[in-house]
């Protein structure tokens, strides 16, 4: 499969990153060398094969229900979570404004 | 005595336990190491002096006060900025991450600090993990302080832990953390003759490290010989309820059970990765590996990996997918960097953010990961690569009903020049090829130094273990340690 530079633009889009046109003509071929070469995947006979899910099989757990009961990630820590945040006004995140 | 800074992790430990020297002088001549190195290197995007000298005034303190010292006592080391530390600038070398400063210590490193070790600073890598050669970086190249013979120019370090290499080679560094996603670890290591581990996925916590492909990322020790592998891979490993796939094992005494001794193992060499046209210097230090290990005792067998020649296509629709997803957190909202054009809404600004924030390579990654991921083309693509990846695994499972360890080289080549690669995306990848199958399984694999090329440039030679059996993975590399009696070192130029 092959991208064409409508493509790219929608992927771009996807992905929130803002490109130019020049940018765009740039990835074409790019994308299209890699995806070319990853397209060789598809010859191989994967008949009756599971598609991996966990490289080690390990049990996910359930943490245990109790508030704060790790101190690091348990909350309480409002200011240490607002700390690197580039625009925090009144103990939250400011963003641009969503709605008229 | 030679100098403090020609010391590794076993012999600071010890020399400190001793009372042959104090911690406090292992950090200042390392730190003055690094003052001295770094203009040049480039190994460090921040060193943290005050932070060596503070860990090792702990140790002295400790030890004049008769209490028990850590397995790391008074080692200081390279902290890769991939790792969040608290208080300390951490950027996984992205300008988007510029001044982030973390309120929290990631699980290996704080596990380092309670085992006694020290940082010099904040290692220099590919950003966000992603590149074989330390070009990514937002803070510049890291120059390796390797030059082949007869030719100053600059070379790779390797990546994307190549600040992580060149300070350990350099002997700036007693060692340092580094993070493996594809190779990451292992590949760099070759490039500067040092040796370095990924451990079995899951042992080492992910918690506090910048997430790239959350499901091969592995963090793991880089240092000068095995031994210090395993003790640094002892104090980085253990169970940590923080990360869903942290392993709860105990964690082995490596170290103590480290043995050259070969008779009854199994060693195979897959037919798939002697590629057309390998190297020739490569399949020579192939083959002295191969006469090592039959010195040491162990058996070699011929073995079959059929599908490695899609394991690297397979990482590179799978680890961009991860990377799409998880690098979607930058947003210009709640940490880093933020670019508002006037009168721009909310969607404009993630979209300039991201454009400002990352960089090319990182760019590409996101881009190919969001296409495989996108409806219409997930199945043909991701679904397929998950496949593929089972069918990779299997390939190992087979192999281990037969042998104990397998035996490769590490990467294709001696580290190149810089920008000899760095416009063709592919050629770069093409690094991976050796190191990527192992990761695609989540098995533990090191690398170690065997001796140099024609041009006088280190080469590494990869074992890739069973699940869990990094012993045998460090006792066949202790193996090859002693025969290769590796002791090829950078001149000092810088």
């Amino acid at each position: 499969m092959s991208v064409a530079p409508a493509d790219v633009a929608k992927i771009a889009s996807l992905a929130r990153i803002k490109v130019t046109q020049a940018e765009i003509e740039a990835m074409v071929p790019e994308l299209n060398g890699i995806l070319a070469w990853v397209d060789q995947l598809g010859e191989v006979d994967v008949a009756g094969v599971e598609p991996m899910t966990a490289v080690i099989p390990n049990q996910l757990r359930l943490r245990a229900d109790v508030v704060g009961a790790d101190p690091l990630t348990g909350g309480n820590v409002r200011d240490a979570v607002l700390a690197n945040a580039p625009a925090a006004e009144h103990g939250f995140f400011g963003v641009p404004k969503v709605i008229e | 005595m030679s100098e403090l800074t020609d010391l590794g992790i076993a012999a600071i430990r010890d020399g400190v336990a001793k009372g042959d020297f104090t911690a406090t002088e292992v950090a200042q001549a390392f730190n003055a190491a690094v003052a001295e190195a770094n203009p040049a290197l480039n190994a460090f995007i921040v060193t943290t002096p005050d932070h060596a000298l503070a860990a090792a005034q702990r140790v002295d303190a400790a030890r004049a006060a008769g209490q028990p010292l850590g397995k790391l006592a008074g080692v200081p080391i390279g902290m890769k900025d991939l790792f969040a530390t608290k208080g300390v600038q951490t950027t996984a070398a992205s300008h988007f991450l510029e001044g982030f400063v973390p309120p929290y210590e990631s699980t290996v490193s704080q596990r380092l600090w309670d085992a006694g070790a020290g940082m010099l600073g904040k290692l220099n890598l590919d950003q966000f993990a992603m590149g074989s050669s330390n070009e990514t970086s937002a803070f510049g190249n890291v120059i390796s302080p390797w030059r082949a013979a007869g030719d100053n120019a600059g070379r790779a370090p390797g990546g994307s832990s190549g600040g992580s290499s060149a300070a350990v080679a350099a002997r700036i560094a007693a060692a340092a953390t580094g993070t493996d996603t594809g190779g990451s670890i292992r590949q760099p290591a070759a490039f500067t003759g040092i040796s370095g581990i990924k451990p079995t996925y899951g042992r080492c916590s992910r918690w506090g490290i910048v997430a790239f492909a959350s499901s091969l990322d592995q963090a793991g020790p880089m240092a000068r010989d095995v031994t210090d592998c395993a003790i640094m891979l002892e104090a980085m490993a253990g169970f940590d309820a923080k990360d869903s796939t942290s392993l709860d094992l105990p964690v082995p005494a490596w170290s103590a059970q480290l043995s050259d001794d070969l008779k009854g193992l199994k060693v195979g060499i897959p037919r798939e990765y002697r590629i057309d046209g390998l190297n020739a210097d490569v399949a020579k230090s192939w083959d002295d590996g191969i006469a090592w290990l039959k010195d040491a005792g162990a058996q070699v067998v011929d073995i079959s990996l059929p599908h490695t020649r899609y394991a690297l296509p397979t990482y590179y629709i799978i680890a961009p997918a991860e990377a799409s997803s998880n690098l979607a957190r930058y947003d210009g909202v709640r940490y880093g960097l933020r670019d508002l054009p006037e009168g721009a809404g909310l969607q404009d600004m993630y979209a300039a953010t991201r454009a400002a924030g990352f960089g090319s390579e990182v760019k590409r990654r996101i881009m190919i990961g969001t296409y495989v991921l996108s409806a219409g083309f997930y199945d043909a693509y991701y679904t397929q690569a998950q496949k593929v990846r089972t069918l990779i695994a299997r390939d190992f499972e087979e192999a281990f009903r037969q042998v104990d360890v397998i035996l490769t080289p590490t990467a294709p080549s001696a580290a190149f020049v810089l920008g000899q690669k760095s416009d063709d995306p592919l050629e770069m990848y093409l690094n991976d090829v050796f190191s990527v199958p192992a990761s695609l399984a989540g098995l533990p694999a090191m690398s170690v130094p065997a001796g140099v090329d024609r041009q006088g440039l280190p080469l590494g030679l990869h074992l890739i273990g069973r699940p869990f059996d990094e012993q045998g993975v460090l006792n066949a590399g202790l193996a090859i340690e002693r025969r290769a009696a590796f002791t090829a070192r950078p001149e000092k130029w810088w």
